[in-house]
């Protein structure tokens, strides 16, 4: 079916299903990718898109269904089979070596390596490569020390070299500046036009899809809930189909606070990061009381090691904290004195014991004192219980009892977990990172509107995140971190997006 | 004075090269075992039984070369050995590493009572000196094979990390098992020929030691160059080449209380002779910081988890 000039490859799914023990985790998903197209796969996490597109290359296989390439019914028994069908896929955590170059990525990802190669010829195709393809990786330089934006080009010109015509991407803008992922995404937009390939695409942005995409398939709870052509649906349809008549909570409202005082004054931080290498750099930011500072940033560019210094997970080179005025050593004594409580990203890695039960990590700022403990050391099951089960019950955490070991919740649910041991006492500053990532729109909202709360309170926030839209929803002002510095700081009422991204990228 | 300080530095030269060599066998095994993200502590075993090993062959034999071949073999069984078991699901590398330390020394010790007393062929040196009429000169540049043999290897393996497909595999398997899996080749199987070809290596350097320096089988033979060994991998930074540099660092560092002694200074004898622990101990301590993780480790050592 596909003629030299339009190499790129169709696929079709027919009822597709896979049952896992008694999940149903995809069922009866027919959806079809028509050749030179680019289409969108919608879904909450959860939702089977992970699942369908595994069924496709050949890491599960299938309870029922078919699968068709171009218009023959193929059987994909495992990830090499996909490949001789030119199908490729590009993950969310990289696939790519970093300790080896881009050059030696991407020839050892040949299944014709050569066993002793040639460098100076290897090289001189791979420059020839490059030039026919719409971007440029530079080839000698170690995976490592590439940005996320050129480690995500790489994975997909490695697709390309292995000429696979048929790719599937995994939130591949994720990682990027928006003005990076509308570059890569029209470059993209461009091969599939030229119908040299077929992209599937796993994507949460409505942006991104309404945009780029050709044709839309929804999947909600493993059921393939809706599909068509872009151009017919609004933004408003893709997300009801998405939905579907889960109840979300209310956004919380932003009251109006007045004039009040710096409760969070950071002046000239500098930190290294696990290399040694300087990660963040002469950071000033002052934080109000009512006030949510929203942090900007391509991830990588000192976030995440700024919030590890506020929370005392990473030594302070030089710089100082002040909270009310008073000096801030993060010691768990500085933080119950002066009510500092954080929200870390993936809180079941950074924040959270995963074999404690849920009662014992929701104690952990306060089994040393009364009522869960008696002078100090002698702890007190019962009360820890007591506290715990409220605590389960006022932030909605669904859990089998206080006693279940907290990785065997979800992670909209251990999030709510974290939340709840955080917010329960009284709190001045909030350092809040990433909160909402992978999870679901009805803990999303539940956890956007505790955070609101607590601004409307009087506590002082600092949401480092990735995701823009979060920060121009909750931020009161924005700051953007680019290469460990903090380069531009507006009013929200003062800024818009293409300011922030091109702020994000680095120019300014 | 000048006689005797030259005299120094020859004894510290041969010292260097003479002592170096069975650090840089072994160094360059767990290198290669490392790179492809396993750690074999059992090295230090294997140097045992090769020494042994490569003794009892070449006193049978003849042939100090068979007992090369053989304590060479020896090392690669347990290599394969260890490989094979850290095959096996939820098998921590380390504690199966001193397990096979222990085991390793001890079955050297057993099999090896009945040569202690005979005298087995020992390996012969390569006369470099000639040239020279001094007979320090002489002496110092009787150089072992095996220390060419070591150098060849180093700089086989650093041209073969980067210009050759098992190269890269090694590289690839020992950064991101992962990705290796995706690229359809199995990890297990690459660090279980790495583990292999890195226990051959420690067992020639086993053999080094019964059969041309100290040159006979006692059961106090090595000092723990085995483990020394893996100090200074990591002060190599995993590197091939920095390796062999390091191990004649270290082998310098072993030769300065004999170099010493030979001119007749014999006060801090023994603290000359702890040279290569204290500089084991500094080194650890030099390179590496609490603050941040060591650069150009395999990722997936299961040290830097």
């Amino acid at each position: 079916m596909s003629d030299k000039d339009r190499p790129a490859v169709g696929v079709e799914t027919v009822g597709m299903t896979k049952i896992f023990g008694s999940l149903t985790a995809l069922e009866d998903a027919s959806i079809k990718v028509r050749p030179g197209t680019l289409h969108a796969l919608l879904g909450e996490n959860g939702a089977g898109k992970s699942t369908l597109v595994k069924c496709m290359m050949g890491f599960y296989q299938p309870t029922r269904g078919k699968l068709l390439v171009d218009g023959q019914e193929v059987v994909v028994r495992n990830p090499r089979d996909a490949m001789a069908y030119k199908l490729g896929m590009v993950y969310q955590h990289f696939t790519l070596v970093p300790s080896l170059t881009a050059a030696e990525n991407l020839i050892v990802s040949r299944p014709d390596c050569p066993s002793v190669i040639d460098w100076k010829s290897e090289i001189g195709a791979l420059e020839a490569f490059l030039n026919r393809m719409p971007f440029k990786v530079p080839l000698r330089t170690p995976v490592s020390s590439l940005s996320a934006g050129e480690k995500q080009k790489l994975e997909i010109l490695k697709q390309l070299y292995l000429d696979r015509r048929f790719l599937i991407l995994d939130e591949p803008t994720s990682v990027l500046t928006p003005g990076e992922a509308d570059e890569m995404l029209g470059l993209l937009r461009g091969m599939v036009e030229a119908g040299e390939i077929t992209i599937l695409m796993i994507s949460h942005k409505f942006r991104e899809v309404t945009a780029y995409a050709d044709e839309v398939t929804v999947l909600r709870r493993g059921r393939q809930v809706g599909s068509g052509l872009v151009k017919d649906l609004t933004r408003d349809d893709m997300a009801r189909m998405m939905i579907g008549d889960t109840k979300i909570r209310e956004r919380a409202a932003r009251t109006s606070v007045e004039k009040s005082a710096t409760v969070l004054d950071l002046t000239a931080l500098y930190a290294s990061d696990d290399d040694g290498l300087p990660a963040i750099e002469a950071i000033d930011l002052k934080v109000k009381a009512g006030e949510i500072v929203g942090i900007a940033g391509v991830s990588g560019n000192g976030q995440s090691e700024l919030v590890e210094v506020l929370s005392g997970q990473r030594d302070l080179d030089d710089g100082r904290i002040l909270i009310h005025g008073h000096p801030f050593e993060p010691s768990r004594g500085a933080m119950a004195k002066l009510k500092v409580f954080s929200l870390q990203e993936e809180p079941l890695r950074n924040s959270a014991v995963p074999r404690m039960s849920v009662a014992e990590n929701m104690a952990l700022r306060s089994f040393d004192q009364p009522p869960i403990s008696r002078s100090g050391w002698w702890l007190k099951p019962g009360p820890m219980k007591a506290i715990a089960r409220e605590l389960i019950a006022r932030y909605r955490v669904k859990t089998p009892s206080p006693e279940t070991p907290i990785e065997n919740l979800s992670g909209g649910n251990v999030q709510r977990a974290v939340l709840a041991r955080e917010l329960s006492g009284d709190v001045d500053v909030l350092i809040v990172a990433n909160p909402c990532f992978g999870l679901d729109f009805a803990s999303v909202a539940e956890i956007r509107s505790q955070i609101m709360d607590q601004r409307n309170r009087g506590a002082a926030v600092l949401l480092v995140s990735e995701d823009l839209d979060e920060i121009l929803e909750l931020a009161d002002r924005v700051a953007v971190m680019s290469e460990g510095r903090i380069s531009y700081v507006a009013p929200i009422g003062e800024t818009d997006r293409q300011t922030i991204g091109h702020a994000m990228a680095g120019h300014h | 004075m000048n006689d005797a300080l030259s005299t120094v530095l020859l004894a510290v030269f041969a010292g260097a090269i003479r002592v170096s060599t069975p650090f840089l066998f072994v160094s360059l095994g767990e290198c290669l075992t490392e790179k492809s993200g396993r750690i074999n502590l059992g090295l230090e075993g294997i140097l045992v039984f090769g020494a042994m090993t490569g003794y009892a062959i070449s006193y049978h034999s003849g042939s100090p070369w068979i007992g090369v071949l053989a304590a060479g073999v020896a090392g690669s069984l347990f290599g394969a050995f260890h490989g094979w078991v850290c095959k096996l699901p939820r098998v921590n590398d380390v504690a199966i590493g001193i397990a096979m330390m222990l085991f390793g020394t001890g079955l050297a010790f057993f099999f090896g009572k009945p040569y202690i007393q005979p005298t087995a062929p020992r390996l012969p040196a390569l006369e470099l000196g000639f040239w020279s009429d001094v007979p320090q000169v002489r002496e110092a540049l009787k150089i072992n094979p095996l220390f060419f043999a070591g150098l060849a290897v180093a700089i086989v393996l650093w041209w073969a990390f980067r210009n050759t497909r098992w190269g890269l595999i090694v590289r690839m398997t020992g950064d991101s098992s992962a990705t290796a899996r995706a690229m359809g080749y199995s990890v297990d199987w690459v660090r279980f020929l790495a583990t292999t070809v890195g226990g051959f290596l420690a067992g020639v350097g086993g053999a080094f030691l019964s059969l041309y320096y100290p040159g006979s089988w006692t059961e106090g033979l090595s000092s723990g160059q085995g483990l020394m060994a893996v100090a200074l991998v990591i002060f190599a930074r995993w590197n091939p080449l920095a390796c062999f540099a390091a191990a004649v660092l270290f082998g310098g560092a072993g030769a300065i209380g004999p170099a010493l002694q030979s001119v007749g200074i014999s006060q801090g004898y023994h603290f000359f002779n702890a040279a290569p622990y204290i500089l084991t101990l500094l080194i650890m301590i030099l390179s590496i910081s609490p603050k941040r993780s060591l650069r150009g480790a395999p990722a997936e050592l299961s040290l830097m988890k």
